[in-house]
């Protein structure tokens, strides 16, 4: 038993200069780690959580400043620790992985030369052996044919096997403390599943101590002995991963537990108790007759071939990005198109919006074959405005040079038959109020507005012209889960209040379970399974669509159902917290 | 207050694109509170301002102010050193050194303004359409400015002039070509890389069309680098006029203009009369730094995101 902790934070402030004066990002931070203990710290985007990771790290930006507080690891004051120590520390004792593995990686250097890189620098090898301790990491992180990827380039590899070459190079000098930043967003269900079994093996073998940084309570509730919810940087609560979700004692844990979407949860149960909105939204009846039939959709994207190309090289016809998708879409009805990236699911819906050509098969709309309307005379066709989209990433969706007023106004004035000012000044107003937006906000850029009013901005400009069909593309993927819980029963209420028919991209399940009446699966381009919500969530038929499920992580087992049975899954419940 | 208007006529063309958003709001005071902000923001952008509307004033007031008549000659009173009088000294024939000075800095603005303005005209339309479209435009359009490109640029508008004719018009349309494959390739690298963008996804799925894309989406977008682009290219301009008129391309004696001045005074330096060359050629170097400065302020001027 050894009572000293590894990491011990006391009173942690750390302030940012900015613009505005001086920001206080950080303060009265206080938790500890013990070796071979897993902790996450929990929070929405600017809690200060990956501030408090950046600082013990000492990489905060050059306008953050540690303004008190301690941070002692191991012994060491890291907040006075001179710069080369630090520099000794970090990659051997201290290791760090980030969002992004991508980025973390450089392209232009193989991945085994990165993992030599690390160990030449911690004089954890020579020029003789390097090879040799390189490729035996690779084994470690269960890279397929290790020999053979050590000499591949990260843009080689699929976004998982980059996370796990950059956790090689972060373990690869035997630390002690791990500190992962958001490691596996960005990555889908059964990758972050993957890697995140991995780390957690890695872990238990060397008795290596974990600091996870997320927004997810479920992953930390499968991967952490404790948990530290910070908010506006501080921390509001600290407890063991079992008594923080049966038990939470702060308000603000109970809201961001109750937002998050589970499958014991309805759409109105992730709002904040104090919500007006109780009653369960209605459900629009669904018409017998379609609205969208999607008949044998392919789409195959050539390879882009020079006149050399063309004249000299074989032709060798791609795998198809969508191949023959058929479904139909009833007026009212809230279809869920569901896979991870790359399965298609973003080509099927550029294609039905007509920003992309079809290689084949037919999109029949409103009764006609859109898919024959050249994409130059749609834009002013009257189906045009009879079906919007929402899209994934809100800050990237609006004009930087339109305010919202005039980003909602742009297809009223475009398509719809308002052009005097009062009328339209009034029509984008009733949007806003429908939206929840405030008026007030209007007159803003897209850089002055939050996440969350971004989202509603995009969702306003989509309804503005009152379409039949709206195709929301993840629409609350960026957004924090107290803000995705908002904006989700926003989508719900209009679809009531307008009689929209949704069809409703995404990769997180729970989320289609709340909002969508059917859901298809899709997997490679391939629709893999097709039913009502409820059946295929609890009762799969194929193979992939329970994988998909139970790569999920969840606070459920554990916590909020006691009396459910207890999985055989190791990875869903948290052994006893092994303290040596 | 008479700096609006001034700036209104030392940047001409960005002001376009905000008017539409003008519309929405109290344009104009708007627009005057933001010029006062970005003006206050750094001393360095305040000065450039000041001193660029000062130009702007002399070029515009021109012959009003002068003192003397800057093409009469006075052969009593040649080659006099600088006085209360003749504040930059008198030339070879007697002419007032200080009028001449101020006479030429409208032709000189004059030429600049108008070989920019053409040559952001032109090559934004280019970099635009190459940028957005790709395909056979880009190669078009890219080979055609890799073709001006492969020539030096100041040789090129020497065959130009001397092809064309020694006119003021033609040092305008020599100088905005060589200009204009700066701002193509800008606008084209810019624009290629938004074209994908949600916001011109959401832009076409509420019935913009392609060119209305461009134009009110896209294009705004791409002022605030092509500002810096465009205050750096006023410089270069005047530069490359007085270039050539200094080498006897374009403008011609006995017309004022600080290249022409810089040669004729060249002759005299050797014997001690150095007020002929100095005060056009330190009044064409003030004039190109200041618009080589004016570049952070008007790109700040026409970036929303500087308005917090």
């Amino acid at each position: 038993m050894n009572d000293v902790p590894l990491l011990q934070i006391d009173d942690l402030a750390v302030t940012f200069e900015t613009r505005g004066g001086k920001v206080e990002a950080v303060r009265n931070v206080s938790f500890q780690l013990k070796k071979g203990e897993a902790l996450a710290i929990v929070g929405e985007s600017g809690s200060g959580k990956s501030v408090t990771s950046y600082a013990t790290m000492r990489i905060l930006d050059r306008n953050g400043t540690v303004a008190g507080g301690r941070i002692t690891f191991g012994g060491m004051d890291l907040t006075t620790a001179s710069e080369a120590a630090m520099s000794d520390l970090r990659g051997r004792e201290l290791s760090m992985i980030f969002q992004d593995p991508r980025s973390a990686l450089n392209p232009i250097r193989t991945v085994g030369r990165q993992i030599e890189d690390v160990l030449l620098r911690h004089s954890q090898a020579t020029r003789h052996d390097m090879r040799a301790k390189a490729i035996e990491m690779l084994r470690k992180v269960k890279i397929a044919r290790p020999e053979e990827r050590y000499h591949a380039y990260p843009f080689e590899l699929s976004g998982g096997m980059c996370q796990r070459v950059v956790i090689a190079i972060a373990l690869a000098c035997d630390p002690q403390l791990l500190i992962a930043d958001e490691p596996t967003t960005g990555l889908d269900v059964t990758t972050q599943k993957a890697v995140m079994d991995l780390a957690d093996d890695l872990r238990r073998q060397s008795n290596l101590s974990l600091l996870l940084i997320t927004h997810d309570l479920g992953l930390a509730a499968t991967y952490c002995d404790r948990i530290v919810v910070m908010e506006r940087g501080r921390i509001v609560e600290a407890a063991e991963a079992r008594t923080l979700f049966a038990a939470p004692r702060h308000p603000y844990t109970r809201r961001l537990i109750a937002a998050m979407p589970r499958r014991s949860a309805g759409l109105r149960d992730l709002l904040p108790p104090g919500d007006t909105k109780r009653a369960p939204p209605t459900r629009p009846a669904i018409a017998a007759e379609p609205l969208l039939v999607v008949d044998k959709l392919t789409k195959t994207f050539g390879p882009k071939l020079g006149l050399p190309g063309r004249l000299f090289g074989k032709s060798e016809a791609p795998a198809p990005a969508v191949d023959r998708l058929s479904f139909i879409l009833h007026r009212g009805e809230s279809l869920g198109l569901v896979g991870e990236s790359g399965c298609g699911k973003s080509t099927t819906s550029s294609m039905i919006m007509r920003l992309l050509d079809p290689t084949a098969g037919q999109i029949v709309f409103h009764g006609e074959r859109i898919d024959q309307i050249p994409r130059a005379r749609f834009a002013s066709s009257p189906l045009r405005a009879r079906m919007q989209m929402v899209f994934q990433d809100h800050t990237a969706s609006l004009n930087p040079r339109f305010t919202a007023r005039r980003s909602i106004a742009d297809p009223i004035l475009r398509l719809g038959r308002r052009r005097d000012r009062r009328s339209l000044d009034q029509r984008v107003a009733e949007l806003a109020e429908k939206v929840s937006l405030p008026p007030e906000l209007l007159d803003r850029f897209p850089h002055q507005l939050s996440g969350g009013q971004k989202a509603r901005v995009g969702i306003a400009r989509a309804i503005a012209l009152s379409p039949d069909l709206l195709i929301l593309d993840e629409p609350t993927a960026a957004l924090d889960v107290s803000v995705q819980a908002v904006v989700l029963n926003l989508l719900a209420d209009l679809r009531a209040e307008m009689g929209l028919s949704y069809l409703f991209i995404s990769h997180d399940l729970e989320v289609v379970r709340l909002l969508c009446d059917r859901v298809i699966v899709m997997r490679a381009g391939v629709m893999v399974e097709e039913g009502l919500t409820g059946e295929v969530l609890t009762h799969p038929r194929a193979d992939y669509t329970r994988e998909l499920i139970d790569a999920i992580p969840s606070i459920e087992p554990d916590s909020a159902l006691p009396n459910a049975p207890v999985t055989d899954d190791p990875a869903a419940g948290v052994p006893a917290a092994p303290v040596r | 207050m008479r700096v609006d208007p001034t700036t209104g006529e030392a940047v001409p063309l960005p002001a376009a694109p905000q008017g539409t958003q003008g519309r929405w709001k109290d344009a104009a005071g708007e627009r005057l509170r933001l010029f006062v902000y970005v003006a206050r923001g750094s001393t360095t952008t305040m000065l450039a301002m000041a001193m660029a509307t000062l130009f702007v004033l002399v070029a515009i007031l021109g012959p009003a102010i002068l003192p003397f008549d800057p093409l009469a000659s006075n052969p009593q009173a040649a080659l006099q050193p600088p006085s209360a009088d003749h504040w930059f000294g008198t030339d070879n024939l007697g002419r007032d050194v200080f009028s001449r000075v101020l006479a030429a800095t409208r032709l000189d603005l004059g030429i600049a303004f108008g070989a920019v303005a053409l040559s952001f005209v032109f090559g934004s339309l280019i970099g635009a359409l190459s940028g957005y479209f790709g395909g056979w435009v880009d190669a078009v359009f890219g080979r055609l400015i890799d073709v001006i490109m492969a020539f030096p640029l100041f040789v090129l508008a020497m065959g130009i002039v001397a092809a064309a004719g020694n006119t003021v018009e033609n040092i305008v349309y020599a100088t905005a070509i060589i200009n204009l494959p700066f701002y193509a390739r800008i606008v084209r690298s810019e624009i290629a890389i938004r074209r994908e963008a949600g916001f011109v996804q959401a832009a076409r799925l509420s019935g913009n069309g392609d060119l209305r894309i461009i134009a009110v989406h896209l294009f705004p977008n791409v002022l605030p680098p092509l500002m810096v682009q465009l205050s750096l290219n006023l410089g270069w301009a005047m530069l490359n006029a007085a270039g050539l008129s200094f080498i006897g391309l374009g403008v011609r004696p006995p017309t004022p203009e600080w290249g022409i001045m810089v040669a004729e005074g060249s002759n005299f330096i050797i014997s001690g009369e150095w007020w002929l060359a100095l005060f056009p050629g330190a009044t064409l170097m003030l004039a190109v730094f200041t618009f080589n400065l004016l570049g952070d302020g008007l790109r700040d001027l026409v970036d929303p995101r500087q308005r917090t």
